[in-house]
């Protein structure tokens, strides 16, 4: 066995050649699925809300952009932005802005789903009871119906994170220089380690997802006090 | 003025003539009890009052104005309306005292300290001035509709309306939600009510009305309503549930 090529390289995986080059591996995987979340998140609350609307203007858009993103492959948006964005645009995106976009707009249409059935599946009566005392629809749904929903949420959209997290490898196709990309770099270089190298970067990927769902449980323990006492 | 008209009011779900050629008003003060087999349109009835349901016909005033007027905001017209549901429907994710500030200092923008100070006068007044800081699940169902009932009043409205407020509870609990409900008749809010309480309907009423198949059957006093019912339907009905 080889281990001491990836303890030779370790500080490549984890943070690629910075800081005296370009930031990469773990950090920039980590970047990728942090940011993602994050605009995945805000994005999927904006199209969850909009596709629980009864206006048809507000509702139509959002019904196709989660049923059509849905149906098309992750590989495939992150091809699209790559190449379509030149066309488009008149302007090649970093590798690294395509993926991250690709990213979040595929997550979020997950997200979307996501929140329509946590906003769904709160008994009627809430949204009945705090629009009879007259609270407007964005603030029943502020104070008395996303606080209540996002918590059941957390589980599904641990779930989705954990995936993200991991599709974040497929950046390296149009080379993105996250964690999987420096490993077959390490592995182009030195040819002798493949199953030390590969075992290292599953281990790294592990941890983080590891870390992602036990957090989160943690938090739902945390934000579901009140439903504990439930009879 | 009447705090509440309804004029000939008719909705249909679909084919299906849910209220049919409904008039009613309710006087400042006045307790209506509203009563009638399950499916009748009780419950579509009061909602109407507040627009939590809408109806193709007819009218209501709320103190002399249409509450479908051009210049009538919805929220305002509900600020103004207490509900009461069978099922409580309290904020499970907020205390007992944030469940009744929340509506006073959202939609009335009241300070908050003030709105903490009404809320547990309310809370005292309902008898749950101790758990003030629980979560609805640790209360019982008769706390919980009696929480209810103050976030309801926290508001400060013209007029109450009672859905079935004590269906869903156990036996020993439905008097005190009754009494705390019979106070507020006698402190002369104007209120009304869905309930098969008939005691209720007998102290506080000042007119019973029997609802069936979405029309109003029979309407009168208590004493009338219970002694005399002229309509075989009421008769029938007042036979079952006595
Ligand atoms: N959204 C709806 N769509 C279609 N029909 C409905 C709807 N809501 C209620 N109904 C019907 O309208 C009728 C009246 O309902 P409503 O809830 O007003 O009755 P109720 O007198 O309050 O009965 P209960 O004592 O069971 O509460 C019922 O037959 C019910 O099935
Ligand atoms: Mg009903």
């Amino acid at each position: 066995m080889h281990w001491e090529v990836v303890w030779r390289n370790l500080d490549y995986f984890l943070w690629g050649a910075y800081p005296d080059g370009p930031l990469g591996g773990l950090a920039v995987s980590i970047l990728l699925a942090v940011l993602g979340i994050f605009g995945a998140f805000w994005l999927g609350l904006a199209a969850g809300l909009m596709r629980l609307s009864r206006r048809l203007w507000i509702k139509a858009p959002a019904v196709v952009y989660i049923e059509v993103i849905r149906g098309i492959p992750i590989l495939m948006l992150i091809f699209w932005f790559y190449f379509l964005a030149p066309i488009l645009f008149n302007e090649t995106l970093p590798e690294f802005t395509s993926a991250l976009t690709a990213f979040i707009i595929f997550t979020g249409a997950y997200v979307g789903e996501i929140v329509r059935a946590g906003v769904q599946a709160l008994p009627r009566g809430q949204m009945e009871a705090a629009r009879g005392q007259g609270l407007s629809h964005v603030q029943a749904m502020s104070y008395v119906i996303l606080p209540q929903a996002l918590r059941n949420m957390i589980p599904s959209f641990v779930n989705q994170f954990v995936s993200l997290t991991k599709d974040t490898s497929l950046a390296y196709i149009i080379g993105v220089n996250e964690l999987t990309r420096t490993a077959t770099q390490v592995n182009n270089r030195t040819l002798n380690a493949p199953t030390e190298i590969f075992i290292t970067i599953a281990v790294m990927y592990f941890i983080v997802c590891y870390v992602l769902t036990s957090t989160s449980r943690r938090l739902e323990k945390h934000l579901s006090r009140y439903q504990a006492r439930d009879r | 003025m009447a705090v509440i008209e309804v004029r000939n009011l008719n909705k249909w779900y679909g084919d299906f003539h849910v209220l049919q050629n409904i008039d009613e008003t309710v006087e400042k003060g006045e307790v209506l009890v509203i009563c009638g087999p399950s499916g009748s349109g009780k419950s579509t009835f009061i909602r109407c009052i507040n627009r939590l349901e809408e109806f193709q016909k007819g009218s209501v005033h709320f103190c002399g104005k249409d509450i479908h007027a051009r210049d009538v905001d919805v929220n305002s017209l509900r600020a103004e309306i207490g509900i009461v549901f069978q099922q409580f429907n309290l904020y499970p994710h907020l205390t007992v005292l944030k469940n009744v500030i929340l509506a006073p200092t959202k939609v009335r923008k009241t300070p908050k300290g003030e709105a903490e100070d009404l809320a547990l006068m309310l809370l005292e007044r309902v008898g749950i001035q101790n758990q003030a800081h629980k979560y609805p699940a640790e209360l019982s169902g008769g706390q919980q509709q009696r929480v209810a009932i103050a976030r309801a009043l926290a508001m400060r409205p013209q007029v109450m309306l009672f859905d079935e407020p004590t269906s869903a509870l156990d036996p020993e609990m439905i008097n005190e939600v009754l009494n705390v409900m019979k106070d507020l008749a006698r402190e002369g809010m104007t209120m009304l009510c869905v309930t098969h309480e008939m005691g209720f309907a007998r102290e506080v009423a000042d007119r019973v009305i029997f609802m069936d198949g979405g029309q109003k059957i029979e309407e009168a006093p208590p004493h009338e309503f219970f002694s005399n019912p002229k309509s075989e339907r009421t008769q029938l009905f007042l036979k079952e549930i006595l």
